[in-house]
């Protein structure tokens, strides 16, 4: 478990942009009437996002009455998953994966690098541009080591990428999302060693009639 | 090695479409109507004539779990609920599956739909695949849109597929907590039973399976269960997705045969361990939740359920964590130690004290700043926390640690008379904080 609380400095109040307010009815709708409590952890994410990536007490009461909740539910909940973000963070937000496998491929490079570049853990930068946190496991560990920046991965970063990746943030230059170092997602770097003549048929007795037709080699060099 | 004919997911690296048009090429949504025209029993029948164990974790079959949903409703919906909050480490194959595969996916939740005589699925995405989530969804709203799945489709059986994100908690990869989590609770796990067959999702029959056994089972039936079951060995039959990260060569995701050896399986497809098989020190061979192996027990070992359990160890995710010589395996251990820590829920006292004790110790222990008796100790509070728990992320927390106590043990002692024959500084002791 992890200890959290709400920010000591919040914002008077909170609303739903007319857009969101419109997707947060279609979301409740997912759910069985009477059930709309369930759509408590999409809404408060996307209150999240309208809200520079960070959670807002207002927020929460906001949530509970459109829900009908009970509000130390909403509480539970917002304090319990630890992607709602209760402070402010950085325009760029990196969320650094530090568990066995990133560790194994050089994690604790990557957290120098964040140390240098943006400061201590949960602290943004003065320009308002960047901030860190280390996070468990983000599932991606065929690509490691990685981070993720708002909504995208970056994968198979080493230290001077990154460095280079968060300075480009930074000032504003475009970055590319996915592996850096030029493999295809989670495909052995250099080539495939399965999969290598296309799709096949599905059905097995289609199968035996299709020979291996004269498509690219999609493995090696 | 596998075949490429005999591969289900064609198109695992992403180099082809996606989308339904890619899907239906590759055969994904063939000969659906006649699966459902066979009925329930058969549907059900061929899952189970296929051998195919759950690829969540504990490989439970598949046919059988859905066997207990009740025959007959009561009144109550059933309920389908699909787990993709793949969180556990090293494991990251569901991902690859729900953005470059995402049809078989669906196709696979309408047929276990049927098959349960559920007619509104959910699958549960974790909270940081966003980009997942946005392919995911693009995906149901194509099957919508082609009158495949929802009210009145071409299939014949209404089906509502929805899905639903958590926000960031290991937890509730568990089935109970998955359940509280989609009804917009904490993600605290339920006692069993009531199992969730009875009484699952608001109080309704509800199976919850992996994303990777559901979306096996479209080609299970397209191919013929004995098709499935050929592949491996009794008990342990199909393909299954190895996820192979650490210290190899070439990390990756590959779908192979079950009980593949894993020398084969890291040389063939991840370019071998970094600096040779020798240099091989310890494998996390089932994501991070399963006893390590050493080098030793690494030579002969086939990668499937069974021959992993007889070594006290698991296949788990089939998420394979490879550790070369050059490895602290203490601090690799320990790191996972605070990974447990990190996650438990916090329900019971057992996991929520015990996961914060075990990495406290082992955090001292990767500097050698502990007593040898201490190691017993962490041993026995290890089998403290192992089945005292309401789920088994106790038990997940106290595996890593036996296993390096296990296979380990002269690591730590020597790393301990390094410290006391040169009990350098290092930095400041933290003192033990409970419930931290």
């Amino acid at each position: 478990m992890s200890v959290r609380r709400l920010d000591p400095i919040q914002p008077e109040n909170f609303q739903f942009s007319a857009a969101n307010l419109k997707w947060a009815k279609a979301q409740v709708k997912k759910y069985p009437p009477g059930k709309q409590a369930s759509a408590v952890i999409p809404l408060l994410w996307r209150a999240q996002e309208q809200h520079d990536g960070w959670l807002p007490e207002p927020a929460l009461r906001a949530v509970a009455e459109m829900l009908d909740m009970a509000y130390i539910r909403v509480y539970e909940v917002a304090t319990f998953y630890t992607m709602y973000n209760l402070s402010p963070v950085g325009k760029y937000f990196v969320q650094l994966c530090g568990t066995t496998p990133c560790w194994l491929r050089g994690a604790d490079d990557l957290k120098e690098v964040c140390r240098h570049v943006i400061g201590e853990q949960n602290q943004v930068t003065e320009d308002g541009m960047l901030s860190w946190l280390e996070v468990e496991c983000l599932g991606a560990c065929t690509n490691a080591p990685m981070v993720q920046i708002n909504k995208d991965y970056f994968e198979d970063l080493d230290a001077k990428g990154f460095e280079k990746l968060l300075t480009d943030l930074r000032e504003g230059r475009e970055v590319k999302p996915g592996p850096q170092n030029g493999r295809q997602f989670s495909c052995p770097e250099g080539g495939a060693t399965t999969l290598l003549n296309g799709s096949a048929p599905s059905v097995a007795k289609r199968v035996t009639k299709t020979k291996a037709k004269g498509k690219p080699q999609r493995g090696g060099k | 090695m596998l075949k490429d004919k005999d591969r289900i997911f064609r198109n695992l690296y992403g180099f082809e479409d996606p989308g339904l048009k890619g899907a239906k090429k590759r055969g994904a949504w063939d000969g659906t109507k006649t699966f459902l025209t066979n009925g329930r029993d058969w549907v059900i029948g061929e899952v189970k004539a296929s051998g195919l164990r759950g690829r969540g974790g504990a490989g439970f079959p598949t046919g059988l779990k859905w066997s207990f949903m009740p025959k007959v409703s009561d009144g109550r919906p059933h309920y389908l609920v699909v787990n993709a909050d793949e969180s556990e480490p090293g494991t990251c194959k569901d991902r690859e599956i729900m953005r470059h595969d995402p049809h078989l996916l669906i196709e696979g939740s309408l047929i276990a739909g049927f098959a349960m005589g559920s007619n509104t699925g959910y699958i549960y995405i974790r909270g940081e695949f966003i980009r997942e989530r946005e392919r995911l969804q693009a995906a149901i709203d194509e099957a919508y849109d082609a009158k495949l799945i929802g009210r009145n489709n071409k299939h014949g059986w209404d089906f509502d597929l929805y899905l639903h994100h958590g926000a960031g908690a290991y937890i509730c990869g568990e089935e109970t907590a998955l359940l509280e989590s989609l009804e917009g609770k904490k993600g605290q796990p339920r006692l069993k039973p009531p199992f969730p067959a009875m009484a699952g999702l608001y109080g309704a029959p509800t199976t919850v399976n992996n994303v990777e056994s559901i979306a096996v089972v479209p080609d299970i039936l397209r191919r013929g269960a004995s098709w499935f079951s050929g592949l491996g060995r009794p008990n342990n039959v199909g393909t299954k997705l190895f996820c192979i990260s650490g210290h190899v060569n070439r990390p990756c995701n590959v779908e192979e045969e079950m009980g593949i050896h894993l020398k084969e399986l890291l040389e063939r497809h991840a370019g071998g361990v970094r600096g040779g098989w020798k240099n091989l020190l310890a494998v996390i061979p089932g994501g991070s939740s399963v006893r390590c192996l050493p080098d030793d027990l690494c030579q002969n070992l086939p990668m499937d359920f069974d021959s992993l359990s007889a070594l006290k160890s698991g296949l788990g995710t089939a998420a394979v964590i490879v550790m070369d010589k050059s490895t602290d395996i203490i601090r690799a251990i320990a790191r996972l130690a605070y990974f447990y820590k990190h996650e438990s829920c916090g329900q019971c006292t057992p996991c929520r004290e015990g996961t914060g004790w075990m990495y406290r110790v082992l955090d001292r222990m990767a500097r050698g700043q502990a007593h040898k008796r201490e190691i017993d100790m962490l041993l026995e509070v290890t089998y403290q926390i192992e089945g005292h728990t309401i789920c088994a992320l106790g038990d997940a927390a106290a595996w890593p640690v036996q296993g390096l106590i296990t296979h380990f043990r002269h690591v730590i002692e020597e790393r301990i008379d390094q410290y006391s024959a040169n009990p350098a500084f290092e930095g400041e002791v933290r003192e033990p904080v409970a419930a931290e």
